[in-house]
C-alpha cells in the first residue's frame, strides 16, 4: 500500500502544480492584455494612461474625417458631447464607419495627447450602439449638467 | 484490472473528502450561474435609471412631416407617452394597431419619435399605418434617442404631468402593457399615496 | 393557415416533450412498464410534429409570408430562393426552431437505433431528452415565436435578412455546429441515464461514444465553416477573432475531444467512470452557456443578435435547472459509479488524463477570458474586455505540451509501458523533429526571437504528429497486409478515424502556425490601373464595374495578378449596397490553392480621387485550415461505423479483451 500511497500523493500534487501553473500563467496573460475602455472626457482629464492599450469610444463627430492625399492615414475626432479627442489611425475603415456613428477604437494615447487607433471597430448592425458608447455620452452629459450650476453660481 | 480497485479497505477513509470532491463542480457552477445572473441585471433596460425622475433632455428637432419646423421639449406637454418607432422594426408594424386603438379612445397623448430612419420611409410607415401621434420627432441621427437612452425600438417612455420621465418600457405596447405598466406610473404623482399602497390596483 | 399549422405542430410537439419526459419517469418509479414504453412513441410523435413546424416555416419564408413577423424581419421578395430557406435559421427565433428540430431528429435516432440497449436505459435517456425538448420548445413558444403573426397591418416586403448572412457559408454553418451542439445532448442523456441507475460499464461506454463521436465530427465542420465564412465574408482576412460567439462553440467542442477521449479509457479500461460522466455533463451544459451568452445580450460581440432580457433571463433559469439538477444528481451518484483503480505512471490511460485535465484547463481559461467583462463589472473593475493576444498567450502555451500528446498517445499502451521502449520507438522522430524545427526557425528571415521559438515549436509539433502516428498506422497497416500500403484502410474503423483525426489536427495546426507567420498583407491605396507587388506577386488593379445582384447593386474590381509576368488569377472582389437596408458590405476576391491564398478586398473609394483603399493578402497555407479540419470531421464519421458499435451485445460485461489489437484506441 505504501509505495501506491506515495505514487498517488506524487500524482495529485504533480496535477495540482500543473493546473496551478497553468492558472498563473492564465492571470498573468490576462492581466497584460485587460484593456480598459474610456471615454473622450476620461482622456482629456487626464485619466487614462499614456502608451498603452485602451479603448476608447464615441461619436464620430460631423466633418472631422480628414484623410492624407496620398496614403490611407485618416483623422477624424470623437466625441462623447462633452470633449473632443482627435483619433489617428493607418488603415481601411469599417464599412459601417461613417459621421455621427458610434464606434469603439482600439490603440494608445500617445504623449502629445493624440489617440492613435490600431483598430477600428464598428458593430455589423447600423441600428446598434455599443452600450459603452452611449453609457460614455450619457454620463458625460450628466456630469455636465451636475457641474454647471457651480460655474453659474 | 480494473476491477482489482474495487477493495474497499482504504476507501472508508477517505469516503468523506471524496464526497466534497463530487460537489464541487456543483460549487463551481453556482457561483458562475450567480456571475451570470448579475450580468443580466445590467442590462441595458436597467441602465438608464438616471434618467427616471429627470426632465426630458432638451433638443432642437423636426417634424416627421414637416422638415423646417423645429421645436425643442418645451413644446411637449405631459401626461404622455412618449413612443420610439422606426420603419426599419417589425415589432412596430405589430404595435402600431394598438397605439391607433389608444389614441382613439383619447386615454392619452402620444408623442412619436422616429428613430434613426429615412424621412420618407418613416412618413411611408405612418401613412400606411395611420397616425396616433399629436406630432412626430424626426431623430434621423439618433442623437435625441441616446440623451434618453434608447437602445433600439420600439420603445416607450412615460412622462408624468410634471413633464418628467417617469418609467421607460422596452418592447411593445399592447393592452395589457398600458394598462397595468404604463398607465399606473403616468399618473402616481396625482393619485398620490392612495393608489401607492394598493400597488398595481389601476386595473 | 401554414403558420398557424406550424404553431399547432409546435404545441403538439411539446405536449409530447412533455410526455416523453414525465411518464416513462412516473412508470419507472412505480414500476409500472407499459407506461414506460410510452418513451418511443412519444419520441417519434415529437420529430413528426417539430419537422413539421420547421417545414412550415420554411414554407412561409418560401412563399413571402411577411404577415409572419419572423418572415418579415429576415426576409425580403428580392431575396434569392436559396437564402430564403436558409434565412429559416437566420435569426434568432428560426435558430432555435433549427436547434429543437435537431434535438428531435437526434431523439428519433435514439429511439430507432437503440435496439441494444436495456429497455431500462434507454427509457431514461429518451426522458432525459424529452426535458431538454421541453425546456427549448416553452422558451420557442414563449418567448420567441417564430409563427407570431403582425396583424392585421403588416408590410408589403421584408426587411431583408442581414447581409453578412446572405452567403453559402451560412446556410451550412448553423446546422453543422447546431447538430454538434445538440449531439451532445445525447451523451449528456446518456450521463445522467448512468448516475441515476449507479452503474457504469465498458458497455455503457460502448454505447455513447458513436454517439460522441457523431456529434464532435458535425462540431468540428461546423467550426470550420463558420471560421471559413468569417474569412472570405467580414473581409479583413482573419479566421479567428475570439469573439464571445466563436468561444461559446469552441468550449464545448475542446470538452467534446476530452470526452471522446475519456469515453475511450471508460471502455477499454474501465477508468475514469465518474470523470465522464462530468465531462458528459459539462459538454452539453457549455452548449446550453453558448446559447445563454449569445442570446441574452450580457456580452456584446460582432455578432450583434437582437437582445432581450426575458430570453435571457429564461435561458439562464433553464440553465440553472438543468445543469443544477445534472450537477446535484452528480454529487449525489458520482461517487457510486467511479472506481478507484490505479494505472502505472506511464501507460496511455495517464496520457489520457493529461489530454483531458488540459482540454479541461484551456476551456475554463477560455470561458474566464469570455467572462471578464462581467467578471469586472460584478467587482466593480470598469469597463474591461480581453483581446486576443490573451487568448493566444494561454491557448498556445496549453496546447503545446498537448498536441506533443498527440504523438504519443498511439504508440503508448494501455495499462503499461516502458520507458526504454518509448525512447526507441520515439527517438527518429525526435531528432526529426528538432531538425525540422530548428531548420525552419533558422531559415524564417526577419523574424524576432519569439517568432522563430513558435515557429521551431510548430514545426516541431507538426512533423512529431505526423511522423509518429503515420508510422504507427503504417505498422498497424503492414500487420493486416503484407502490402503495408494497401493494408492501409483495412485496419480496424476506429484506429483509422483517429489518424485521420491527428493527421487532420497536425493539419491544421500547420495552417495555423504557418498561414500566421507567412502571410503578408498590405492595405493600401491604389488607384485604378496601378499595380502593386506584393509577396512576388504583381496585382494590376485594372478597372472596376457595375454590377446589379438579385437583390444589391455592387462594385466590382478586377484584379488581374501575375507572378514572372505569367497570370495567376484574376480576381473580383466586390463592393455590394443591399438595395433593402442600404447596407454596404465587401466581398473579397480570393484565388485558393493548397500553398498559397491570394486575397483582395476593398475597402472604400478615397474622395476626390480615383483611388480605392485595398486589402491585398498573400497567405501561405490558410487552406490547411479547412482540409485538416475535413479530415478530422472524416476521422469521426470512420470512429463512429467501427463494427463493434453495432454488434448486438449478448454477455452483459465487457469484450473489451477481443480487441483486434491491442490497445484500440
Amino acid at each position: 500500500m505504501k509505495p501506491l500511497r506515495k505514487r498517488r500523493l506524487m500524482f495529485v500534487l504533480s496535477i495540482v502544480i500543473g493546473v496551478g501553473a497553468a492558472v498563473a500563467l492564465g492571470l498573468f496573460a490576462m492581466k497584460q492584455n485587460i484593456n480598459l475602455f474610456y471615454s473622450p472626457q476620461e482622456i482629456v482629464q487626464g485619466n487614462a494612461p499614456k502608451n498603452t492599450l485602451i479603448r476608447l469610444g464615441g461619436l464620430v463627430v460631423a466633418g472631422s474625417v480628414k484623410r492624407a492625399p496620398d496614403s490611407l492615414k485618416v483623422m477624424f475626432d470623437l466625441t462623447d458631447n462633452a470633449e473632443n479627442i482627435t483619433v489617428s489611425y493607418e488603415g481601411i475603415l469599417p464599412d459601417l464607419f461613417r459621421e455621427g456613428q458610434g464606434i469603439v477604437t482600439m490603440g494608445e494615447l500617445k504623449d502629445d495627447g493624440n489617440f492613435v487607433a490600431s483598430e477600428v471597430l464598428a458593430k455589423h448592425d447600423e441600428n446598434y450602439m455599443s452600450p459603452e458608447v452611449a453609457e460614455a455620452i450619457k454620463k458625460a452629459e450628466a456630469e455636465a449638467k451636475a457641474r454647471k450650476p457651480k460655474t453659474y453660481n | 484490472m480494473s476491477e482489482s480497485g474495487q477493495d474497499n479497505s482504504s476507501q472508508n477513509k477517505s469516503d468523506q473528502n471524496r464526497q466534497l470532491l463530487f460537489l464541487l463542480p456543483l460549487l463551481l457552477f453556482v457561483a458562475m450561474a450567480v456571475l451570470l445572473a448579475t450580468g443580466l441585471g445590467k442590462d441595458p433596460t436597467e441602465l438608464d435609471s438616471q434618467l427616471i425622475g429627470k426632465s426630458i433632455p432638451g433638443f432642437q428637432k423636426t417634424l416627421l412631416f414637416s422638415p423646417n419646423k423645429t421645436i425643442s421639449e418645451k413644446e411637449l406637454q405631459g401626461p404622455a407617452l412618449i413612443n420610439v418607432f422606426a420603419s426599419w422594426c417589425p415589432a412596430c408594424y405589430t404595435e402600431h394597431p394598438y397605439l391607433m386603438q389608444l389614441a382613439q379612445s383619447k386615454a392619452v397623448k402620444i408623442y412619436g419619435l422616429n428613430y434613426k430612419d429615412k424621412r420618407d420611409k418613416g412618413q411611408k410607415f405612418v401613412n400606411d399605418l395611420g397616425n396616433p401621434y399629436d406630432l412626430i420627432l424626426f431623430d434621423d441621427n439618433g442623437r435625441l434617442g441616446i440623451d434618453m437612452g434608447v437602445y433600439g425600438a420600439p420603445e416607450t417612455f412615460v412622462i408624468n404631468s410634471d413633464n418628467q420621465i417617469v418609467y421607460r418600457h422596452v418592447g411593445i405596447v399592447n393592452l395589457d402593457v398600458w394598462q397595468n405598466i404604463l398607465r399606473p406610473r403616468m399618473f402616481a404623482n396625482q393619485e398620490g399615496s392612495a393608489s401607492k399602497s394598493t400597488g398595481q390596483a389601476a386595473k | 393557415m401554414i403558420p398557424e399549422i406550424g404553431n399547432l405542430a409546435l404545441a403538439f410537439g411539446l405536449a409530447l416533450a412533455l410526455i416523453q419526459f414525465v411518464v416513462p419517469l412516473v412508470g419507472i418509479a412505480t414500476h409500472r412498464w407499459r407506461l414506460a414504453i410510452i418513451a418511443k412513441p412519444a419520441a417519434i410523435g415529437q420529430f413528426f410534429f417539430v419537422c413539421l413546424a420547421f417545414v412550415c416555416l420554411a414554407y412561409s419564408f418560401y412563399a413571402n409570408d411577411f404577415s409572419v413577423a419572423y418572415v418579415a424581419s429576415n426576409s425580403n421578395r428580392s431575396l434569392p430562393v436559396a437564402y430564403r430557406i436558409g434565412a429559416t435559421w437566420g435569426g434568432h427565433e428560426g435558430s432555435l426552431l433549427l436547434w429543437v428540430f435537431m434535438l428531435s431528429s437526434w431523439t428519433l435516432a435514439v429511439a430507432l437505433l437503440s435496439k441494444s440497449l436495456p429497455a431500462l436505459t434507454r427509457t431514461r435517456v429518451l426522458s432525459v431528452l424529452g426535458f431538454v425538448s421541453v425546456g427549448f420548445l416553452i422558451f420557442i413558444l414563449f418567448t420567441s415565436n417564430p409563427f407570431d403573426r403582425l396583424l392585421p397591418v403588416f408590410p408589403v416586403d421584408g426587411s431583408d435578412l442581414n447581409p453578412l448572412l446572405q452567403d453559402p457559408g451560412m446556410v451550412f454553418h448553423p446546422p453543422l455546429l447546431y447538430m454538434g451542439y445538440v449531439g451532445f445532448s445525447v451523451a449528456f442523456a446518456f450521463a445522467l441515464a448512468a448516475l441515476l441507475e449507479g452503474r457504469i460499464d465498458t458497455l455503457w461506454a460502448r454505447w455513447v461514444r458513436p454517439w460522441t463521436q457523431a456529434a464532435w465530427m458535425f462540431m468540428t465542420l461546423g467550426i470550420a465553416a463558420g471560421s471559413w465564412w468569417a474569412y472570405y465574408e467580414l473581409g479583413w482576412g482573419g479566421w479567428w477573432f475570439w469573439d464571445p460567439v466563436e468561444n461559446a462553440s469552441f468550449m464545448p467542442w475542446l470538452l467534446g475531444t476530452a470526452l471522446l477521449h475519456s469515453l475511450a479509457a471508460t471502455e477499454k479500461r474501465g477508468v475514469f467512470k465518474a470523470w465522464t460522466t462530468l465531462l458528459a455533463i459539462a459538454a452539453f451544459s457549455f452548449c446550453l452557456l453558448g446559447t445563454f451568452l449569445v442570446r441574452s445580450g450580457v456580452l456584446t460581440s460582432v455578432h450583434a443578435f437582437a437582445n432581450d432580457p426575458v430570453r435571457g433571463t429564461y435561458i439562464l433559469v433553464f440553465l440553472g435547472v438543468t445543469v443544477g439538477a445534472s450537477l446535484i444528481l452528480f454529487a449525489v451518484r458520482g461517487s457510486k459509479v467511479s472506481v478507484t483503480s490505479w494505472y502505472n505512471l506511464l501507460s496511455r490511460e495517464l496520457l489520457f488524463l493529461i489530454n483531458n485535465l488540459i482540454l479541461a484547463v484551456v476551456t475554463i481559461m477560455i470561458l474566464l477570458g469570455t467572462l471578464q467583462p462581467i467578471i469586472a463589472d460584478f467587482f466593480n473593475l470598469g469597463k474591461v474586455s480581453v483581446g486576443p493576444p490573451y487568448f493566444n498567450t494561454v491557448f498556445n502555451i496549453l496546447m503545446a505540451p498537448l498536441i506533443f500528446l498527440v504523438g504519443l498517445g498511439p504508440i503508448v499502451n494501455w495499462r503499461k509501458y516502458e520507458y526504454s521502449e518509448l525512447v526507441k520507438r520515439t527517438r527518429l522522430s525526435l531528432l526529426a523533429s528538432i531538425v525540422v524545427g530548428l531548420l525552419v526557425a533558422v531559415l524564417a528571415d526577419d523574424k524576432i526571437f519569439t517568432d522563430r521559438l513558435q515557429l521551431f515549436v510548430g514545426a516541431f509539433l507538426i512533423v512529431w504528429v505526423l511522423v509518429l502516428n503515420i508510422v504507427d498506422w503504417w505498422k498497424k497497416a503492414a500487420k493486416k497486409n503484407r502490402n503495408p500500403l494497401l493494408g492501409l484502410f483495412s485496419i480496424s474503423p476506429s484506429f483509422l478515424g483517429m489518424y485521420f483525426a491527428h493527421i487532420g489536427l497536425a493539419i491544421v495546426v500547420f495552417g495555423v502556425v504557418f498561414s500566421s507567420h507567412l502571410s503578408i498583407e498590405k492595405n493600401l491605396r491604389l488607384g485604378i490601373g496601378q499595380t502593386q507587388e506584393v509577396a512576388g506577386y504583381e496585382f494590376y488593379f485594372e478597372k472596376i464595374s457595375d454590377v446589379v445582384g438579385p437583390n444589391y447593386d455592387a462594385i466590382r474590381g478586377h484584379f488581374i495578378v501575375k507572378q514572372d509576368g505569367e497570370n495567376v488569377a484574376i480576381l473580383h472582389p466586390e463592393k455590394r449596397q443591399y438595395r433593402v437596408s442600404g447596407q454596404w458590405m465587401t466581398e473579397a476576391g480570393i484565388d485558393a490553392n493548397l500553398a498559397r491564398d491570394l486575397y483582395v478586398a476593398m475597402g472604400e473609394k478615397i474622395p476626390e480621387s480615383n483611388d480605392w483603399a485595398v486589402r491585398i493578402y498573400v497567405k501561405p497555407f490558410v487552406s490547411c485550415l479547412w482540409l485538416g479540419s475535413i479530415l478530422m470531421g472524416i476521422g469521426g464519421l470512420l470512429a463512429m461505423t467501427d463494427k463493434r458499435y453495432r454488434a448486438k451485445v449478448k454477455q452483459k460485461l465487457g469484450i473489451s479483451d477481443d480487441a483486434v489489437v491491442s490497445g484500440a484506441a
